[in-house]
């Protein structure tokens, strides 16, 4: 294995509640090697999602040590974890969260307005993506007027506009019915083949099938990291 | 950059047309009323000044002291401690202009079959100096029609226009209380006095002529008044200083004892017109700008709308990699394009108010540049200060909650 894109080393999250503080993940330690192709399993409530929402930036670790290509994210600012969601790390959602008003391309080149690529460019890079996962006619289009998976697949689209190394999908088709989501997930292991290394969030055992390695959590705790024993079509 | 972030304001203020306008309306007005205010203030300041100086300026009047004969005080002007050589004494003062001592009164003229009641003015030719009044047809009379007492006159507008109707007064002969006189002169239009007395409504005379074939006098020699103008402004106290001094020695009036004449300021009067005036204009520049303030504080309450409402949106843009500072901007962007556009609406209206107000009332309007400028930037500083608060919430927001908002 590679280089470690992910390494996390007792990571606790607890919430306050009026109860008091809620533990969510507890003691939780994990890496992850450019290239891999993680799936994290577990039922609702496990901290799956709250983890997802850690690696991704977007939310703090009580307690704990989380490196992101060897940097110590705790010591980073809000503008320098912005430029990590920016340029480092492509979020998939499972609501896809695409903005309405605006075109499809429009939404894919969206991150691009963050880093200060021109417009010219941002437009040629948003239509590269859009015909690369095949919505090469839907340029000019408002995502309500297509379908959930489409909008997923912009969504994606999205995550690689700054050409992440790192892909990061919390339930990606779990708004999705099982044939549209197994065509998301045929984009996720092209991608990975190209290199990207992903982690993905999901319950559903076939989707967690296209994984490398499976990491299931139980009640804020890792219980069980296995790679998956199968043959990979290629 | 920062022009992507325009088309985003912009995009956010199309997608929700009726609130954007109504928001922009506050500010419409705040910026209409300010300019509408200003024009007239400023006009109604113009009015007052262009008056001032048909009246002269940098004048004083000096009036002969009242006497008191058995109890009785006769009010300044009353006696006749004045006299020419007075007048002539104070001509020699440095910084003093012009000297015109004054004997009126009114009088019946006659023309022919018309006759009119009019203010007679029996004066040197400095008076027109002091006044600025120029003689517009003819010429005026001189010192040596002072000193020979010549009967001729200088005639007003509404003067002539009574009298003489289409007709040329110049070189005609009138009447004043049976004294024929030739109109030597037209004087050109001086309007309403600070009184509201039409200044156009007289004749002008030599003094000595007055004094002894019009009015008669029972101290020849003797005036009531003299009017006494300046260089400049500036100087006025130290002339009205070395004025009084002069008078009292002249006049051999001890230390202590009260002066026989009153020197009256009549740029002093005018000037407190004039500043009561622009107070005035202030005053309704301020109950403007307090509709200018309300219309920020209605952008504020809809950008902060617009951030609760938008919440989602910003968690998506954070999680994409918005930084604090882009989202600020976006925000700020709108809250400016709104104040700016709605602006911009509101001079046209405010400066369209006031050339109604002008084509239908007759008061004078003066759209200055300042008070546009200031209009403007006012109302771009209120977009900037009230968009601040809310743009500022916006970009302080937690990304994971942001996302979470629904």
């Amino acid at each position: 294995m590679g280089d470690s894109v992910i390494r996390i080393k007792g990571l606790h999250k607890s919430y306050e509640t009026s109860a008091g503080l809620f533990p969510v993940l507890k003691d939780v330690g994990l890496q992850v090697a450019a290239g891999e192709f993680v799936a994290i399993m577990g039922p609702s409530g496990s901290g799956k999602s709250t983890f997802m929402n850690i690696l991704g930036c977007l939310d703090e670790p009580t307690s704990g040590r989380y490196e992101l290509n060897g940097r110590d994210v705790a010591n980073l600012d809000r503008d320098e974890l912005a430029a990590l969601r920016n340029r480092t790390i492509g979020f998939v959602f499972q609501g896809f969260n695409l903005l309405p008003r605006m075109s499809l391309q429009d939404n894919v080149a969206l991150p691009l307005i963050y880093c200060g690529v021109e417009r010219d460019e941002r437009h040629q890079r948003a239509r590269d993506l859009l015909a690369k996962v095949g919505l090469e006619r839907y340029f000019e289009s408002m995502p309500n007027k297509i379908s959930g998976g489409q909008q997923q697949r912009v969504a994606i689209a999205r995550a690689l506009v700054n050409q992440p190394r790192l892909i990061l999908a919390d339930e990606p088709t779990g708004n999705l019915d099982s044939h549209t989501g197994e065509e998301i997930m045929a984009l996720f292991d092209s991608l990975n083949r190209e290199g990207i290394t992903i982690v993905l969030v999901t319950h559903e055992a076939d989707i967690a099938q296209h994984a490398h390695r499976q990491v299931h959590f139980l009640d804020g705790r890792i219980v069980n990291d296995h790679a998956v024993q199968r043959e990979h079509s290629a | 950059m920062t022009l992507a972030m325009l088309g985003e304001a912009w995009r956010a203020m199309g997608a929700n047309r009726l609130r954007t306008f109504l928001t922009m309306l506050g500010m419409v007005i705040g910026v209409g009323a300010v300019v509408l205010m200003m024009s007239i203030g400023q006009g109604a300041q113009y009015a007052i000044k262009q008056s001032i100086s048909a009246m002269g300026s940098n004048l004083f009047i000096l009036l002969s002291g009242s006497t008191q004969a058995g109890g009785v005080r006769s009010g300044s002007g009353g006696g006749y401690t004045l006299n020419v050589g007075d007048a002539e004494a104070i001509a020699e003062l440095q910084g003093v202009q012009a000297v015109a001592p004054i004997h009126s009164g009114s009088a019946q003229i006659v023309y022919g079959p018309n006759n009119w009641n009019t203010a007679v003015i029996g004066t040197m030719p400095g008076y027109l100096d002091a006044r600025s009044w120029p003689v517009v047809a003819g010429s005026t009379f001189t010192d040596s029609d002072v000193r020979s007492a010549t009967r001729v006159a200088l005639i007003g507008q509404t003067a002539a226009q009574n009298l003489f109707g289409d007709e040329n007064p110049l070189g005609k002969t009138i009447r004043v209380r049976q004294s024929p006189f030739v109109i030597v002169g037209l004087l050109g239009v001086k309007g309403q006095g600070m009184d509201g007395r039409d200044q156009d409504d007289t004749i002008i005379i030599p003094l000595t002529t007055a004094q002894r074939q019009v009015f008669g006098s029972q101290f020849p020699g003797s005036v009531r008044m003299v009017m006494v103008q300046t260089a400049t402004q500036e100087i006025m106290p130290a002339v009205e200083k070395s004025m009084t001094e002069l008078l009292r020695q002249r006049h051999r009036i001890r230390e202590g004892m009260d002066s026989d004449f009153f020197l009256r300021n009549l740029t002093a009067a005018a000037d407190s017109a004039a500043e009561s005036t622009r107070i005035m204009s202030l005053l309704l520049g301020a109950i403007a700008s307090v509709s200018l303030l309300v219309g920020g504080i209605g952008i504020m309450n809809i950008m902060l709308v617009s951030v609760t409402e938008r919440t989602r949106e910003i968690g998506i843009r954070m999680a994409i990699g918005a930084r604090e500072r882009d989202i600020l901007l976006q925000f700020l962007l709108e809250a400016i394009i709104i104040s700016v556009v709605g602006c911009f609406i509101g001079l046209l209206l405010g400066i369209a108010g006031a050339l109604l107000v002008e084509a239908t009332t007759g008061t004078l309007v003066i759209i200055s540049f300042s008070s546009v400028g200031v209009a403007f930037g006012v109302a771009a500083a209120v977009g900037i200060f009230f968009g601040f608060y809310p743009a500022k919430k916006a970009a302080q927001l937690d990304p994971i909650e942001a996302l979470r908002y629904q």
